[in-house]
C-alpha cells in the first residue's frame, strides 16, 4: 500500500468518527497495516516473488539516500549545538561539539532581552506579517484559484496569462517601482508595506485553481444553485469545506514565503522597530564587522535557531495536508 | 485541453469524495474517460448555452485578488518602464532620456559581468540541483527505503529555513578562521577557504542546493506518487525490471513536472540576491563586489546610489531576459494546460 492511497484512508475513515478515539482507532490501523506488509515482505524474501506495491527493503539504497539526509540535517545539528555556546566558545571550540559551558538557556534570554528585547519586537512583527499578509494571500488564492477552475467568465484567459507572466518578473523589477510608488503615497516604513505586495502569490493562485478544479464537483455547486443558495453562501459552505487540504498546503506555502522574506523588507523598511526576524538577524550578525561593534554571533545563531522552529513545528504538523495537497497539484503537470 | 474537457473532468470527478487523495487517484482514471460519456455530454450541452450569455459570477471571486494584483504588480511595472525613459539630473530633476539608459546598460561592464555570473551559476548549479533532487524522489518511490517517512519530511525540511539563516549557518559553517572549515584545516593541517573569490560561487551554489533540492524532490515525488500501481504490476507480471520501470513509466511522469522545476528554478537563480547579500559582511574585503549579482547591483544602484531610473532600465532587461529563458525553456507546456 502507498502512502497516498493511506493518506486517503486517514481522511474519510476519520470524518466518522470523533476526535481523540478516531485518532487512535486510525493509529491502531496503520499499525496493523504496516504489520501486515512486514510479514508479506518476509514471506515475498523466502518465496522470491514480491508485490510490486510492497517490495524489499533496501539496505543499500538506504545508506545511500541516508547520506544526502546528513547532508539536509548537518547544518540544523550545527545550530542546534552552537545555540549552547557563549561567544567565547563558539569562536574557539570545534563546530560539532559543544562548548565548556552549555549556555543555550542564557543565550535565549539575552536574545530576548539584548538591545532593550527587540527580538521579542521582530518576532511579533514577523508574526503580524505571516498572519495578515499570508492570511490574505491564501484567501485570495482561494476566491481566485476557484473562480478560475468554476466559472468560464470573461477575461478569464487573460487573467491566467497575465498572472503565470508575472511569476518570471525577477523581484527587483517590481521592487524599485514598488518602493518608489510605496514612497510616493507614504506606505514605506509602515507595515503596509510589507503586507500590501504580500497579499499576492501566483504560486498560490495556481495551486489552489488546479485544486479547486478537482476537489469540487461541478455537479455538487450546480446542485446548490438549483436550491437557491446565492455564489458566496455556495462558496463557503459547500466548497471551502472540499478545499481544506488545498488550503493548508496553499497556507503554508505564503506562510514560508512571508516569514522567509529577506528582500522586500529590506528595502521597504527603515526603522528597526518594523523589522521582522530575518532583517534583524542580519543586522545583529553585521555588527560584528562594524566599526566598534560587538560581535554576538552567539545571539544570532541563537536567534536563528527561534526563527526557524516556528516553521518546522507547522510543517512537520501539518505534513499529512502538504503532501497530498501538493500531490494534488502535481497531477496536471 | 479544452474547457469543454476540463469540465468534463471535473464532472466525472464528482463521483470522489472529495478527501485529497481520493481525488488524486480518481483523476488519474478520470482523465482516461472518454467524452462520449453521458454526463460529460450533459455538461457540453450546458456549457454552449451558457456562452449566449457572459457569465459574470466568476469575477466576484476573482476581483479581490485582480485589484491587489493590479496594484502590486501591473501599476509597478508599468512605473517601471516610465522611469526607465528618464534621468535624474542635479539641476531640473527627472528629464526625459530616451532610450540613453538602455544604452549606457548595454555597454555596462559590470552588468553583463553580473548576468555572465547567474548565467554560469544557472547553467552548472540548476541541473545538479535537480538530478539530485530526481534521483531522491525515485528512491523514495521506490519504497524500498528504511524509514521513508523520515526521509520524506528530514529532506524536505532546509525549504522552511529562512534564505537568511541558512546563508548564516553555512556561513559560519564556511569560516576559515573559526568555523567548521577553519577547524577542519587545523586538523588536517590544510588551508582550505571556501569563501576566497575563486570558490565563493560554488559555496553559494552549495547554500542554494542545500535549500531547494527537497523542494524540488518534492514536487517529482508528488508527479510520481499520481502513476497508478497497476502499472507496475502489469508490468511487472511482463517481466521488465525495476531498472526498465524506471525508464519507461517513470522517468517520462517526471518529464512534466520537470518543466515546472526548470522554469521556478531559472527564475529563482536570476534573482540570486538573499545568498550573496548576506555573505557580503562575512567575507574578506570585496570578494562579494556590489555588482555580484543584477539584482544586487539594480538594489545598490537604486538603495545606495540613487539612480533608480537605470535600476529600472537594469530590472527591466533582467525581466525580458528571464521570461525569454523561461519561455524558451518549457513556460508553453504550462500553458497547454490551460487550454
Amino acid at each position: 500500500m502507498t502512502s497516498m492511497t493511506s493518506d486517503a484512508s486517514t481522511v474519510s475513515s476519520a470524518a466518522p468518527l470523533e476526535g481523540r478515539a478516531a485518532r487512535k482507532a486510525e493509529k491502531a490501523r496503520q499499525r496493523k497495516i504496516a504489520k501486515d506488509e512486514a510479514a508479506e515482505r518476509s514471506r515475498s524474501a523466502k518465496s522470491g516473488f514480491s508485490n510490486p506495491a510492497n517490495p524489499l527493503r533496501s539496505w543499500a539504497l538506504t545508506i545511500i539516500t541516508g547520506v544526502f539526509v546528513i547532508y539536509c540535517l548537518f547544518p540544523l545539528v550545527w545550530l542546534i549545538i552552537n545555540s549552547t555556546k557563549t561567544q567565547q566558545d563558539f569562536v574557539s571550540t570545534f563546530g560539532l561539539g559543544f562548548g565548556h559551558t552549555f549556555a543555550l538557556w542564557d543565550n535565549l534570554v539575552t536574545v530576548f532581552t539584548y538591545q532593550d528585547g527587540i527580538f521579542g519586537r521582530w518576532f511579533v512583527n514577523t508574526i503580524l506579517y505571516v498572519v495578515v499578509g499570508a492570511g490574505g494571500a491564501t484567501l485570495l488564492a482561494i476566491m481566485g484559484g476557484y473562480a478560475l477552475a468554476k466559472f468560464r467568465f470573461p477575461g478569464r484567459k487573460a487573467v491566467f496569462a497575465v498572472v503565470i507572466g508575472a511569476i518570471s518578473v525577477p523581484g527587483i523589477a517590481l521592487a524599485v517601482p514598488q518602493f518608489l510608488l510605496f514612497a510616493k503615497i507614504g506606505l514605506t516604513n509602515t507595515p503596509w508595506a510589507m503586507i500590501i505586495p504580500s497579499l499576492i502569490s501566483p504560486f498560490g493562485l495556481y495551486l489552489m485553481w488546479i485544486f479547486s478544479e478537482q476537489a469540487v464537483p461541478t455537479e455538487l455547486l450546480e446542485a446548490a444553485r438549483v436550491d437557491g443558495a446565492s455564489e458566496m453562501r455556495t462558496f463557503f459552505t459547500v466548497s471551502l469545506p472540499l478545499l481544506a487540504p488545498g488550503i493548508v498546503t496553499t497556507a503554508l506555502f505564503t506562510i514560508v514565503a512571508t516569514w522567509n522574506n529577506y528582500f522586500l523588507p529590506l528595502i521597504m523598511l527603515k526603522d528597526s522597530s518594523w523589522y521582522p526576524l530575518t532583517i534583524g538577524l542580519n543586522q545583529w550578525n553585521k555588527q560584528a564587522t562594524t566599526a566598534g561593534g560587538q560581535a554576538i554571533q552567539n545571539l544570532v545563531v541563537t536567534g536563528s535557531l527561534v526563527t526557524i522552529i516556528p516553521l518546522i513545528i507547522a510543517f512537520l504538523a501539518l505534513q499529512k495536508y502538504w503532501q497530498s495537497g501538493l500531490a494534488a497539484g502535481a497531477v496536471k503537470e | 485541453m479544452s474547457t469543454v474537457n476540463s469540465d468534463a473532468v471535473s464532472a466525472t470527478q464528482s463521483m470522489g469524495t472529495g478527501a485529497t487523495g481520493a481525488a488524486v487517484v480518481n483523476s488519474t482514471t478520470a482523465r482516461t474517460v472518454t467524452p462520449e460519456s453521458p454526463s460529460s455530454q450533459h455538461i457540453i450541452a450546458e456549457d454552449g448555452s451558457n456562452r449566449h450569455h457572459r457569465d459574470w459570477r466568476g469575477w466576484k471571486f476573482m476581483a479581490p485578488f485582480a485589484i491587489v494584483f493590479v496594484f502590486v504588480f501591473i501599476i509597478p511595472v508599468i512605473y517601471a518602464i516610465y522611469l526607465s525613459f528618464f534621468t535624474h539630473k542635479m539641476i531640473g530633476g527627472d528629464v526625459f532620456a530616451g532610450l540613453s539608459n538602455y544604452v549606457r546598460l548595454f555597454h555596462d561592464q559590470q552588468f553583463w559581468s553580473s548576468v555572465g555570473r547567474v548565467a554560469l551559476f544557472t547553467v552548472v548549479q540548476v541541473p545538479i540541483m535537480l538530478a539530485l533532487s530526481a534521483l531522491l524522489a525515485l528512491a523514495l518511490d521506490s519504497l524500498r527505503l528504511h524509514g521513508m517517512k523520515f526521509f520524506r519530511v528530514s529532506t524536505f525540511m532546509p525549504y522552511a529555513v529562512p534564505a537568511v539563516v541558512s546563508t548564516l549557518m553555512w556561513g559560519f559553517i564556511y569560516g576559515a578562521k573559526y568555523g567548521m572549515i577553519g577547524s577542519l584545516n587545523d586538523l588536517l593541517g590544510t588551508n582550505f577557504d571556501v569563501l576566497n573569490p575563486n570558490w565563493i560561487l560554488v559555496s553559494i551554489g552549495n547554500i542554494n542546493t542545500w535549500e531547494f533540492t527537497g523542494y524540488n524532490m518534492l514536487i517529482f515525488y508528488a508527479s510520481l506518487t499520481t502513476i497508478s500501481h497497476s502499472l507496475y504490476e502489469a508490468a511487472a507480471i511482463d517481466g521488465a525490471t525495476e531498472w526498465q520501470i524506471v525508464k519507461r513509466i517513470k522517468m517520462p511522469e517526471l518529464k512534466g513536472s520537470l518543466a515546472i522545476t526548470v522554469i521556478f528554478s531559472i527564475i529563482g537563480s536570476f534573482q540570486l540576491f538573499n545568498e550573496p547579500s548576506v555573505l557580503q559582511s562575512m567575507v574578506p574585503g570585496n570578494t562579494i563586489t556590489t555588482y555580484y549579482t543584477p539584482n544586487m547591483y539594480a538594489y545598490n544602484l537604486s538603495f545606495m546610489g540613487g539612480q533608480s531610473n537605470y535600476a529600472a532600465a537594469l530590472a527591466i532587461v533582467m525581466a525580458v531576459i528571464t521570461m525569454a529563458i523561461a519561455y524558451i525553456v518549457q513556460l508553453r507546456s504550462m500553458k497547454e494546460q490551460m487550454k
